[in-house]
């Protein structure tokens, strides 16, 4: 091939993967514009805060959104001391070599790959029959906690959202400089104290990223709560950990396939969509500038 | 690599004297133990995970009228279904007579994730390499944030893209004979999966040092001869990485298959026709499903397959990769 033929085989291979990277920007555009374009004009505020009517393109979405923001609110409150625990013993106190601590690694990275839907499973047969079982039994109640609900629901993406939460959160102690440690402990801190005064306050903002990365994911995700205990239709709004509950999500997917009228329950499911997207793009995008702000920090330092 | 220099609070300070000391050693200690607790947690959920869903499934051993009515032959044989119909390959559980093969099963998977990935895994090695190699600055600062933006939309949000506007987009032009199948179910996944291959495949390239680039310009390769056979090979096991946690993303979805892949539990090659996925089968079926019956045990019996599965592509493809980065490195400079 000549000097010329070469050059040329390459630009046109250049700009091969220049469409490749614009069809994916304009193919996920075009998704988004698509969902959202029915909702136009027909979604209200009165929308978002009124209970569901009779059908499902009555009414507004409000239990829904209650219930999607407390299921994730609760899983925060679950997963965020585990996961910054974990991350604090494979950062801060293992020994490189440490045993336990590899085994630690590879079964976070495995637990990364399990598919959601089998985290359903794991949360029915463990969080719903076998824990709650336990305290039915033990409270001598009967199909109160042993029975899908917020509690369970919140547990199981708990567990599917540690991962994230501990690889977010290592990433963030990585980014504080080792001589602060060592002087905090030459002044004579303990351990503890140097965690709780000098590591986690540095670390605050990554901390924080993990949690809204945390969030973000476990509000999107449904197959994991269609096991354990989210409901369809139920006005009411959850009054105790143990209730059901209604989730954007489960409710765009029961809008799309159980409607008797798919063209009626557009404009229900585009705003439901809407609110999804809202609340799950929001906070990604609070957790990029977060993270562009630690690697900025992390580079200057 | 790692550092393997010792974290600062590894070691254990020496005992302390007076109260207020003795003190904080105490909660210093139950801090290390607390910290050192939720470290294993990672380790216990896992085993618990393995244990409970194996665990809903082992009836179909244990039990005689499981084993009867889900044996092996029965799961993996075709059996007859219909008087002058050859024996066949069918789930439905829920029959007079349950129809329990997993092959349909399997087969939708494969083939939804076949397409998926053959969609997603050129376009999002393709974007990786410009967006690495040839994009301007500028653009390069753009187009990474906005793709990991959109790969937090909900798989929701995607599977009613395809159910209300793709199915009905591909059936017009292709002239399918079913609105729903293991195209239009297909092609949403590889919408779900190509920003995890484009981020995980641009790190990769990105890691690729400076000098392997500089070295091959200054042997008179072009720019595209660079990046194509310098660059990305030098990359391949970051690549490889990527494309599988690609593939185990895609078996293991099911909202979007659950919505578009009409849900036809079939053994056919055809992609124009209704499939169903292991994952999809689990979610539609579990709520009616009586607890303790066959059939429920059979729904975490696909959850242990798709568990396992991603089980040995995780340890496989981090085999190969460890393997192939040892060789890279020990390679003599």
């Amino acid at each position: 091939m000549t000097l010329g033929a070469r050059f040329a085989v390459g630009r046109l291979f250049e700009r091969l993967t220049a469409l490749a990277a614009a069809l994916i920007v304009v193919a996920l555009g075009v998704v988004l514009v698509d969902v959202l374009r029915d909702g136009v004009g027909v979604v209200s505020w009165r929308f978002f805060v009124d209970e569901p009517g009779a059908g499902p393109t009555e009414g507004g979405i409000f239990p829904a959104i209650f219930g999607t923001v407390v299921l994730t609110l609760v899983m925060t409150i679950i997963v965020m001391p585990l996961g910054v625990g974990a991350a604090l013993y494979l950062h801060e106190y293992a020994s490189p070599t440490s045993r336990v601590a590899g085994l630690a690694r590879a079964a976070i990275h495995h637990l990364a790959g399990v598919p959601s839907i089998v985290y359903g499973l794991f949360g029915l047969g463990f969080f719903v029959h076998t824990v709650g079982g336990a305290v039915d039994a033990v409270t001598g109640q009967t199909l109160k906690w042993g029975q899908p609900g917020l509690l369970w629901a919140a547990c199981t993406l708990a567990v599917l959202t540690l991962p994230t939460v501990i690889v977010a959160t290592e990433e963030a102690l990585r980014s504080v400089p080792r001589e602060v440690r060592l002087a905090s402990l030459a002044l004579g801190a303990t351990r503890a104290q140097t965690l709780g005064k000098v590591v986690l306050p540095a670390a605050a903002p990554g901390i924080l990223t993990a949690a809204v990365l945390a969030i973000s994911r476990g509000a999107g995700e449904v197959a994991p709560v269609l096991l354990t205990g989210v409901a369809s239709w139920l006005p009411d709004l959850p009054g105790s950990l143990s209730s059901q509950f209604m989730h954007l999500g489960f409710h765009a997917y029961v809008l799309a396939t159980q409607s008797p009228d798919v063209d009626a329950a557009r404009p229900a499911l585009a705003g439901t969509v809407a609110a999804l997207l809202v609340l799950t793009f929001l906070l990604n995008l609070v957790a990029i500038v977060l993270r562009v702000r630690l690697r900025r920090g992390m580079e200057a330092s | 690599m790692r550092e393997l220099t010792q974290p600062a609070l590894a070691s254990r300070p020496t005992p302390p004297s007076g109260e207020a000391q003795r003190r904080a050693a105490r909660w210093d200690l139950f801090v290390e133990l607390a910290v050192t607790g939720a470290g294993v947690a990672g380790i216990v959920l896992l085993l618990l995970m393995i244990v409970f869903v194996v665990r809903e499934a082992l009836p179909l051993v244990l039990d005689p009228t499981q084993r009867e009515q889900a044996s092996l032959g029965k799961l993996l044989l075709p059996q007859p279904w219909r008087d002058g119909h050859p024996p066949a390959f069918l789930w439905n559980p829920t029959s007079k007579v349950p129809k329990v093969s997993v092959w349909p099963l399997v087969i939708g998977t494969l083939k939804v994730t076949f397409v998926a990935l053959a969609m997603a895994a050129p376009a999002g090695v393709a974007a990786a390499l410009f967006t690495s190699e040839f994009a301007p600055g500028r653009l390069r600062t753009w187009i990474k944030p906005t793709i990991e933006l959109l790969a937090g939309i909900p798989s929701v949000v995607l599977g009613s893209f395809a159910l209300m506007t793709l199915a009905s987009a591909l059936q017009a032009t292709f002239g399918f004979d079913f609105r729903l199948n293991a195209l239009v179910a297909g092609l949403a996944m590889s919408l779900a999966i190509v920003p995890v291959i484009y981020t995980l495949t641009d790190d990769a390239l990105r890691a690729v040092p400076h000098t392997y680039r500089e070295a091959a310009l200054a042997l008179g390769a072009t720019r595209w001869e660079t990046a194509f056979r310098v660059v990305l090979p030098a990359a391949a096991p970051g690549v490889l990485g990527a494309l599988v946690l690609g593939v185990g993303r895609a078996v293991g979805e099911t909202m979007i298959v659950l919505m578009a892949s009409g849900n036809a539990a079939m053994v056919s090659a055809n992609l124009a026709e209704p499939t169903r996925t292991l994952s999809a089968t689990i979610a539609a079926e579990m709520g009616e499903v009586v607890m303790g019956s066959t059939h429920a045990s059979l729904l975490f019996l696909l959850g242990a397959i798709l568990f396992l599965f991603n089980l040995v592509l995780n340890v496989t493809a981090g085999a190969w990769v460890r393997a192939r980065l040892q060789r890279r490195e020990g390679a003599p400079s």
